[in-house]
């Protein structure tokens, strides 16, 4: 028997060893540095506990800004993405010719690179000296002027930045939607046909009950999600966030981590601890609200 | 079809009507998706002097070029880019397999004290954003002198609790049956776990093995932490440094060639393997 034991555990050294070493001891320790004040990265001294890095963060111009971006940028593409998302998987599922085209196509932003394809969104959308813009001959087909999106006015950037995001995380939830709507007992549906009833009252009495489940989870994976975005920020706009005016939370951590404002882990530790409640807070709202309205099936 | 029977009350108009939006609807959001990739492949070909004469940008191009991607190769390391990124993802995805195989064999098969323990607190690790432990990685690889070396961009991206559990799940459907017999036999638990559960447990492992791949092909985050050397770079960083001081700001259509390079290795990998990545993104995925 001990010797048995003894194979279990030595199976799962590595992973042990892997997972203590860079998850559970950096999530400790992430507490601590929060907690340590005038930490010095080159010299690893600190001069006392307390809460000022928290204070300094959250009187910081820069991460005001971050969370105001942040907020704006998930309040914007949740819904919308979750609702064109459920209108695309409806519209997919209800037909058979092209359909497994269609899917292919809508999975491909998932494949690829988000610092690659953001390039090219910039592209599309900047204007420079030389060139309006592909987006800005669309606009000014419709009489619309020319807009800096990438260099312009803030709503400008944030449109744009809440495009790309939407068209990265659509094809996950399409895929999922897709696939929840596919698992409907059929017979419901036909009971229904039988009794006649239109299509809007079958959508919204049969098919959305049904997959409200799937929705709660694409919601609250889409605003854990969303509360992280970085990288796509990072495309558009290139690594110097906070001069664009265009910076997230997590692109407020990495900042301070590293870069050119960068040095300063204890900041970076308590400005990930806000990230990290505020994230955990809206969680538990999202659950407690769909606990009362997601209709749960056997 | 079904539906052609279920419009007694819109009647046959109304059917049809409602399958052209359909139609529209979706060759709208293909048309969305695909545009993108469109104009990179397009600027990648259209010469230096073309694209900057363009004031008003042309939706197609009558002499196409290759110059660009010669560039791409020539006037940037494109090619150390791709080929550390070819190396981080095969080393952290074999790394991670070798990992996650002998863990979710040990949850799935073998009995030891505080297994159940050790088991919950594996699970509870998976709530666990990588912001909050990216931050002591950092300084402990800078701590370890890993920065700009291969160890420190490995190591740390090689655990994801999720695949074992995934893992853990699929092991634990191979009949027990098998384990005695094999173990009557004298089959060593490593041999069996090799010979036996892993061939039938196949799916599962190329599903994790592709996520992972994928994942560590698009990674940038914890690259760029733990690297600020360009010989390490990975193409992420790589396509960062090409926007930001490369071909010089205005050589696009060369930065697009290097998109289109960097991009392509995913997407034949997801036409060949298509029905099993969208099988196991839905099953495991998170993006989004």
């Amino acid at each position: 028997m001990e010797k048995k034991s003894l194979k279990g555990w030595l199976y799962l050294l590595p992973a042990i060893l892997f997972l203590g070493f860079f998850m559970v001891y950096p999530l400790i320790d992430v507490f601590v540095y929060s907690f340590e004040e005038n930490y010095n990265f080159a010299s690893q001294t600190y001069s006392g506990m307390g809460s000022y890095n928290y204070s300094y963060v959250l009187r910081d111009p820069y991460f005001l800004q971050a969370v105001r971006n942040t907020f704006l940028l998930v309040v914007i593409t949740v819904p919308l993405s979750t609702g064109l998302a459920l209108l695309i998987s409806v519209a997919l599922s209800s037909i058979r010719p092209l359909k497994q085209l269609f899917q292919t196509v809508f999975f491909l932003p998932y494949v690829t690179n988000t610092l690659a394809v953001g390039l090219v969104f910039m592209i599309l959308f900047k204007r420079t000296a030389y060139t309006d813009g592909f987006v800005n001959l669309l606009l000014s087909w419709f009489g619309a002027g020319p807009v800096d999106f990438i260099d312009g006015p803030y709503a400008a950037k944030l449109f744009v930045l809440c495009l790309y995001t939407i068209w990265v995380v659509m094809p996950f939830k399409i895929l999922i939607l897709t696939s929840a709507l596919a698992s409907v007992n059929q017979t419901y549906y036909n009971a229904a046909r039988i009794d006649g009833t239109s299509r809007t009252r079958i959508f919204f009495r049969i098919t959305l009950p049904m997959i409200s489940p799937t929705l709660v989870y694409l919601i609250i994976t889409g605003f854990i999600g969303a509360f992280k975005a970085y990288s796509d920020a990072v495309a558009l706009f290139g690594t110097n966030l906070n001069a664009a005016g265009m910076n997230t939370i997590v692109g407020y951590v990495y900042d301070m981590l590293y870069g050119s404002s960068g040095g300063y882990p204890s900041y970076a530790s308590a400005a990930a601890i806000l990230l990290f409640a505020i994230v955990l807070t809206i969680t538990c709202i999202n659950l407690l609200v769909s606990r009362k309205h997601v209709h749960y099936f056997s | 079809m079904q539906s052609e029977t279920t419009h007694k009350k819109t009647g046959k108009n109304g059917g049809r009507i409602l399958r052209v939006l359909t139609y529209m609807l979706l060759a709208f959001w293909g048309l969305v998706v695909l545009f993108p990739f469109y104009w990179m492949v397009l600027t990648s070909i259209k010469s230096y002097g073309a694209y900057n004469s363009e004031y008003v940008p042309k939706l197609y191009t009558l002499s196409p070029t290759l110059q660009n991607y010669a560039d791409a190769f020539t006037a940037v390391p494109l090619a150390r880019y791709f080929a550390n990124t070819v190396f981080f993802t095969a080393a952290t995805t074999a790394l991670m397999l070798a990992v996650t195989v002998l863990a979710a064999y040990a949850f799935a098969r073998l009995n030891f004290r505080g297994k159940n323990f050790l088991f919950v607190l594996f699970l509870s690790l998976m709530m666990i954003p990588n912001e909050l432990v990216v931050i002591t990685n950092y300084v402990t690889i800078t701590n370890l002198d890993l920065r700009n070396t291969f160890s420190g961009l490995i190591l740390p991206s090689v655990t994801s609790v999720f695949y074992i559990y995934l893992l853990k799940e699929n092991f634990e459907q191979v009949p027990d049956q098998l384990y005695y017999a094999a173990k009557v036999d004298g089959t060593s638990d490593l041999k069996y776990l090799i010979k036996v559960m892993l061939p039938l447990c196949r799916p599962t492992i190329v599903t994790i093995t592709i996520l992972k791949a994928i994942e560590c092909w698009n990674s940038y985050v914890w690259p760029r932490l733990a690297t600020d050397d360009p010989q390490y770079y990975l193409v992420s960083n790589g396509i960062q440094s090409i926007r930001e001081n490369g071909f010089g700001r205005e050589n696009i259509p060369a930065m697009m060639a290097a998109v289109v390079v960097i991009s392509l290795p995913l997407i034949v990998l997801f036409l060949f393997f298509r029905k099993m990545i969208m099988a196991g993104v839905s099953r495991g995925g998170t993006k989004g």
